[in-house]
């Protein structure tokens, strides 16, 4: 008797540690409210902004309203500043839109740094080779065109192999951009061994509005950019192409029910988007740079990756979310001017005694930068799932009190 | 207390919302039997063994394994009362051997070795005769051999009760009779076996005793030896209900597709269509009823030049001129420029049919988008034909604009259903069209396929349900197992007929006859 | 003749063994199933992070044992910490794998620039030996304790991956999650203990190119690039530490080439050739990445779970 009853017992304690159940669990949402969807962003980037704030305060000894205030000034503090933000959006959203047709298509392009580089090498090589020798305009569009192809071609060698072989695209794409770079750097010591670093050349210079004073290198840069935006809108939302592309992105087996060729749509929508890095590189060439290096694309091609995906891939939606990197970037930026020469005081400069440097470093933007994308990036969980806490079990505790009764 | 008892079920429930998958279920199972778990489709045979091993948990009722009460929250609990549950989705690692797959996961505080694995799998094969080595990959297996190691993973954990989820299910005749053998052999050993499947003659070859469900309930539990497959297929199907489906006559029936010796392998050569012959007419209403997974998709597929064929042809005759048109090896762009009209609602319809993501309008020109040389789409005609369908299906949605992943299932299908009428076709091809749809929106569905049959388009529905069959359809195929079993009118024949064509695997008798010359054209077709 | 092949190769290893203990921190994760392009970043706050441990302790009167003791575990922990947000985001919060990656690397980088603002290389410097140890200021500088730590460490994953039980689970939770799960495998420690240790093993990478190789504190420049190439190496090695092994000295021999060529075999290459040769082991990266799929043999390929998060009620 005593033995059953033990059994039971154990029998209990054995459910009760079976029953033991997490505190909530984890379920998919099939539909959140447009609204409640940004306010979830809203809220992260609020928060974002409070651990900006005192990472700031802590590290750099900067108070919020010196920071907010530095980061306006230098977003929009003078006109020149003005047009510097705006041109640094363009030159963002510009690289976005080229990679966002394959995002569309759910192909991880995270070779942009590299398509974009291979366009400006393509483009210097004009100007190197042709340049004087032919017409202004003539050795722009051999430029323009030369640019084009470079990036196409970057684009569509991962592209080839993804479709005929299912090669690993992002792993692919992104060794191409250290191919791309390794590629500038030979032909840099390739055409001046004495002086790598190359001067800006005296050709090949594209102004598209020469009257408008100081800054028409700029509006040549922002007018085109925000013409291929509103293309870009149109093509994927527009054309059949554009329609294609999001078939095959949703569901393989779709398209195939309809007779879209998977393949074929593939190649095409990566040499498009290599193509459109291409012009980004020409761009950044022909207007501003006249010169190429390893930094002409400075890194934009993967800051571009998360512009475009913070936009959901909507063209439009694009230049708000390269604004917000864009003023990210220049105004905090700006903190170093702004603040010259504060002694800072922490754990580091502590330790350091007399040797420890004044001003604020060069990188507490893009720490700042980091800091928002991710709350930007954890904050997609709570839109696309839900948090179910548990629920009391009234049930199971009833059958074992009934046992130990018994 | 019998002793013998292993596992008992007493009045076990579960909901799924709205929907009873199980309704106080009471079952025992006793020590060294097999018991067969029989029913239709969609009756709640594997819902009541996802309980057993722990998947689900049920709503109401209580599991006894030994004669004590059992909490079984999930496999591993299971586990810990030996129970273990072989589903028909194996799930097996494919770059590692049988062995790791075996061992994975166990914690008996002994030393990692391979080697021990091994020998202890070398043992267990022993035992139950299964022939398998634990050092080849998954990926290098038969589906019949992958099957083995999901076996061996549960024996190798010490189950002494085993549930099998339609395990002959994509095994060969041969194969099935191993694995026969096999659980004969654990029977012998002392081990409890439920067995789901459908397939009559497997049952009655197998089982000490089987339990029947219908539609969530248990209907009985018999010996095997006591009964016979009419009496069984009577208990699983039910006495007829009456559903009311208008079914006018079919005037003047054409030939309209003539499939001929359609045979389809998969990867691994083993027919999924065999040799598979019929004729579509326009102005009828063709169905094909079978056990779900006997060829149903694929033969629907293989029409509509989605699948590579291995051998038949598929003739579409022109309804004007009467010219027949071959088919085979076109893809459905091809098909579309031949000028055949051929429309198809594909059973997975937000996975194909249609995209989940994407507005009533954009879904609507999914198969027309390509149409004119200009680049950009036309919303228009789309749109007013969205708003159509809305209109004349009653599609309950917001707007046009609202992604068709967020309807309900009733209105998905009618939009799926709707856009592939609206292109006035001449062969319409539907797959489970009514499968998780409320009575109302079946009915809508049945009137439509009834509407395009008067209007001269030859309808093929591929359904589930018998009843329905029996009432809309003018003519029933039925196929098991790739094979067509018989074709025949549907106003005459019973449902118990087609109930029994749909278990008649008479591959099993060929098998027997030209076993070995099977063997060896199997082995070909691997090389 | 000899002598300056023994320094070409003696130049060689110091990069191998950098490109080494990146790739096998990342072996570990991706084994995991997850594709983390943090690692440039991770090993420049690796970098960094012991630099400001050296120089804290600097003028204390601590064992030397005990100094680098303190500095490689700092280092590591700073991984481990790195390891932990990324794991935190994409496992936990299901974050898409690669954006997060790449804000990892920005964060990383741009945190080392900061913090190494605050590091004054003169007060680091003493620590030099003591990773270079038995061979400081000899040829033989590079190939001190570190290298048999690294060598040892990658012998130690290898055989933890093949041969034991944890190394089992850990890549069937690589390949399929849910059979893991089925069988009660821990998909979700293994995954955050997988990406923690392996961030921090990847962090060892930056200290052994700051402290032993480079020793110099502008080296926290060049460790992005390194980090890159060490992805590229996992990729290279088909997912195997001791091919890592291997692979990072065949790619540490391009890295340096062309200094050597001409002494050794009287080549006088232009300088540009430099950047061909160091182009090489990306190329060769694609080679491998093109013919592993076009060969299609299952255990070349990358665990078949990489990259997509683990949810699951989602079938």
């Amino acid at each position: 008797m005593s033995k059953v009853k033990s059994k039971v017992k154990s029998e209990a304690r054995e459910k009760k540690k079976s029953a033991h159940e997490p505190l909530f669990h984890v379920a998919k949402r099939d539909r959140i409210p447009f609204w409640k969807s940004i306010l979830i962003r809203f809220g992260a980037v609020l928060l974002a902004i409070a651990v900006c704030i005192l990472f700031a305060l802590i590290f750099a000894d900067v108070s919020p309203d010196m920071l907010i205030k530095s980061m306006v000034d230098g977003t929009f503090g003078t006109e020149r500043r003005q047009w510097l933000t705006a041109e640094a959006l363009a030159r963002l959203l510009g690289i976005a839109l080229a990679l966002t047709p394959a995002f569309v298509m759910r192909f991880w392009n995270i070779g942009g740094e590299g398509q974009v580089l291979m366009g400006a090498l393509a483009s210097v090589t004009c100007v190197i080779y042709f340049g004087g020798k032919v017409s202004e305009p003539v050795l722009l569009l051999m430029m323009l065109a030369a640019a084009l192809l470079a990036g196409a071609l970057w684009g569509f060698i991962p592209s080839f192999f993804k479709a005929l072989w299912n090669s690993n695209e992002t792993l692919f794409t992104l060794m191409m951009n250290y191919v791309a770079i390794q590629l500038i750097e030979f032909m840099l010591v390739f055409w001046n061994p004495k002086h790598p670093n190359m001067d800006p050349l005296p050709h090949g210079h594209l102004n598209l509005f020469p009257s408008v004073e100081h800054y028409g290198d700029e509006l040549t840069m922002i007018v085109i950019i925000f013409a291929v935006a509103l293309l870009m809108f149109i093509y994927l939302r527009y054309s059949k192409h554009g329609y294609e592309i999001s078939v095959v992105g949703e569901s393989e087996n779709t398209a195939r029910y309809v007779g879209i060729s998977v393949k074929k749509v593939t190649m095409r929508t990566m040499a498009l988007s290599g193509l459109l890095c291409g012009l980004v590189g020409f761009l950044i060439v022909a207007v501003f740079d006249n010169s190429v290096s390893t930094e002409t694309a400075g890194g934009l091609g993967f800051t571009a990756i998360m512009v475009s995906w913070m936009a959901k891939f909507n063209p439009l939606v694009m230049i708000g979310t390269a604004g917000i990197v864009a003023f990210l970037d220049k105004g905090a930026a700006c903190l170093n001017t702004n603040l010259g020469s504060v002694q800072i005081d922490n754990f580091l400069t502590r330790s350091m005694g007399e040797n420890a440097p004044t001003g604020i470093p060069t990188d507490l933007p893009n720490i700042l930068v980091a800091i928002i994308l991710f709350f930007i990036v954890g904050c997609e969980f709570f839109i696309n799932y839900q948090l179910k806490f548990r629920k009391f079990e009234f049930g199971s505790k009833k059958t074992e009190r009934k046992e130990e009764a018994k | 207390m019998n002793q013998n008892i292993s596992l008992e079920l007493r009045g076990v429930s579960k909901f799924f919302g709205p929907v009873i998958a199980n309704n106080k279920v009471d079952l025992t199972v006793y020590k060294g039997e097999i018991l067969a778990i029989l029913g239709e489709n969609g009756c709640g045979k594997t819902t009541l063994m996802n309980m057993i091993s722990g998947i689900y948990y049920p709503d109401e009722g209580q599991i006894f394994v030994g004669g004590d009460e059992a909490v079984i929250r999930s496999p591993q609990d299971a586990f810990r009362y030996k129970i273990g549950m072989i589903h028909q989705h194996f799930k097996l690692v494919d770059v590692f051997t049988a062995a790791e797959n075996i061992t994975m996961g166990v914690k008996d505080g002994k030393k990692y070795s391979l080697k021990a694995v091994n020998d202890k799998v070398f043992d267990l094969c022993k035992r139950y005769g299964f022939h398998i080595d634990p050092r080849k990959k998954i990926h290098e297996m038969s589906v019949s051999e992958k099957q083995t190691v999901e076996i061996l993973k549960v024996l190798y954990r010490g189950a002494d009760i085993l549930i099998l989820d339609e395990p002959t299910a994509v095994l060969t005749p041969q194969e099935t009779d191993k694995l026969f053998q096999v659980l004969r052999k654990m029977r012998e050993d002392g081990k409890s076996i439920l067995i789901i499947t459908h397939k009559l003659h497997e049952v009655m070859s197998i089982s000490d005793r089987v339990a029947v469900l219908r539609k969530g309930e248990h209907i009985a539990t018999v010996e095997t030896a006591d009964t016979n497959e009419a009496a069984l297929t009577e208990m699983m199907v039910g006495k007829k209900v009456s559903l009311n489906i208008d079914r006018p006559e079919p005037e003047n029936p054409t030939p309209r597709l003539e499939v001929k010796g359609l045979t389809l392998s998969d990867e691994d050569g083993r027919k999924i269509l065999d040799d598979i012959t019929f004729t579509a007419n326009a102005g009828e209403i063709l169905g094909i009823a079978g056990i779900a997974g006997s060829g149903q998709k694929e033969l629907l597929e293989s029409i509509a030049g989605l699948q590579k064929l291995n051998a038949g042809e598929v003739f579409y005759l022109h309804p004007e001129s009467g010219v027949p048109e071959n088919l085979k090896g076109k893809s459905p762009v091809q098909i579309r420029d031949l000028g055949v009209r051929l429309s198809f609602v594909p059973e997975d319809r937000l996975g194909m049919g249609l995209v989940g993501n994407m507005d009533i309008v954009d879904n609507m020109m999914l198969r027309s988008y390509k149409k004119g040389h200009f680049m950009f789409l036309d919303r228009k005609k789309p749109k007013k034909l969205a708003e159509e369908i809305i209109e004349s299906l009653e599609v309950s949605t917001p707007g046009v604009s609202t992604p068709v992943r967020r309807l309900s299932g009733g209105n998905v299908q009618k939009v799926l259903v709707g856009r592939e009428i609206s292109s006035a076709p001449t062969v319409l091809m539907a797959a489970y069209p009514v499968r998780g749809l409320d009575i109302n929106s079946s009915y809508t569905i049945y009137n439509l396929l009834t509407k395009q049959k008067q209007k001269g388009v030859a309808v093929i529905f591929v359904g589930e349900d018998l009843d329905v069959l029996l009432e809309l359809c003018d003519r029933i195929m039925v196929i098991c197992g790739g094979k067509v079993t018989g074709i025949c009118d549907g106003r005459s024949i019973t449902k118990e007929e087609v109930g029994l064509l749909m278990t008649k695997d008479d591959r099993k008798k060929k098998a027997k006859e030209g076993g070995e010359s099977d063997e060896q054209g199997e082995k070909q077709s691997k090389e | 003749m000899s002598e300056a092949l023994l320094n070409f190769i003696l130049n060689a290893i110091p990069v191998g063994i950098t490109l080494l203990l990146g790739a096998l921190g990342e072996i570990i994760v991706e084994k995991a199933g997850h594709l983390n392009l943090g690692i440039p970043g991770i090993m420049c706050m690796g970098g960094a992070g012991s630099c400001v441990a050296l120089q804290m302790m600097a003028g204390s009167k601590l064992h030397p044992v005990l100094i680098v003791l303190i500095a490689t575990i700092v280092c590591f922990l700073v991984g481990t910490l790195m390891g932990l947000l990324y794991s935190f985001l994409t496992v936990s919060l299901r974050a898409n794998q690669n954006v997060t990656g790449l804000v990892m690397t920005t964060f990383g980088v741009s945190m080392t620039n900061y913090v190494v603002t605050y590091v004054s290389w003169e007060k680091c410097q003493y620590a030099l030996p003591y990773f270079r140890y038995p061979f400081g200021g000899s040829i033989w500088q590079y190939c001190g304790w570190m290298v048999a730590f690294a060598i040892l460490l990658t012998l130690l994953v290898s055989f933890v991956l093949k041969k034991t039980r944890v190394g089992l689970h850990l890549r069937a939770v690589g390949e399929n999650p849910g059979a893991a799960d089925a069988v009660g495998i821990k998909v979700t420690l293994y995954k955050y203990l997988a990406t923690c240790i392996g961030c921090g093993i990847s962090a060892l990478g930056g200290l052994y190119y700051i402290m032993v190789y480079v020793g110099s504190q502008e080296a926290y420049k060049s460790i992005e690039p390194m980090g890159w190439l060490a992805v590229a190496l996992v990729i290279f090695a088909l997912w195997r530490p001791v091919l890592a092994l291997v692979g990072g000295l065949l790619f540490g021999i391009f890295f340096v080439a062309n200094s050597y060529l001409p002494t050794l075999f009287g080549w006088h290459l232009g300088l540009e050739m430099t950047y061909l040769l160091k182009m090489l082991p990306y190329v060769f990266t694609i080679l491998v990445l093109v013919i592993i799929s076009i060969r299609n043999k299952k255990e070349n390929q990358p665990p078949a779970g990489l990259g997509v998060p683990y949810f699951r009620e989602e079938r």
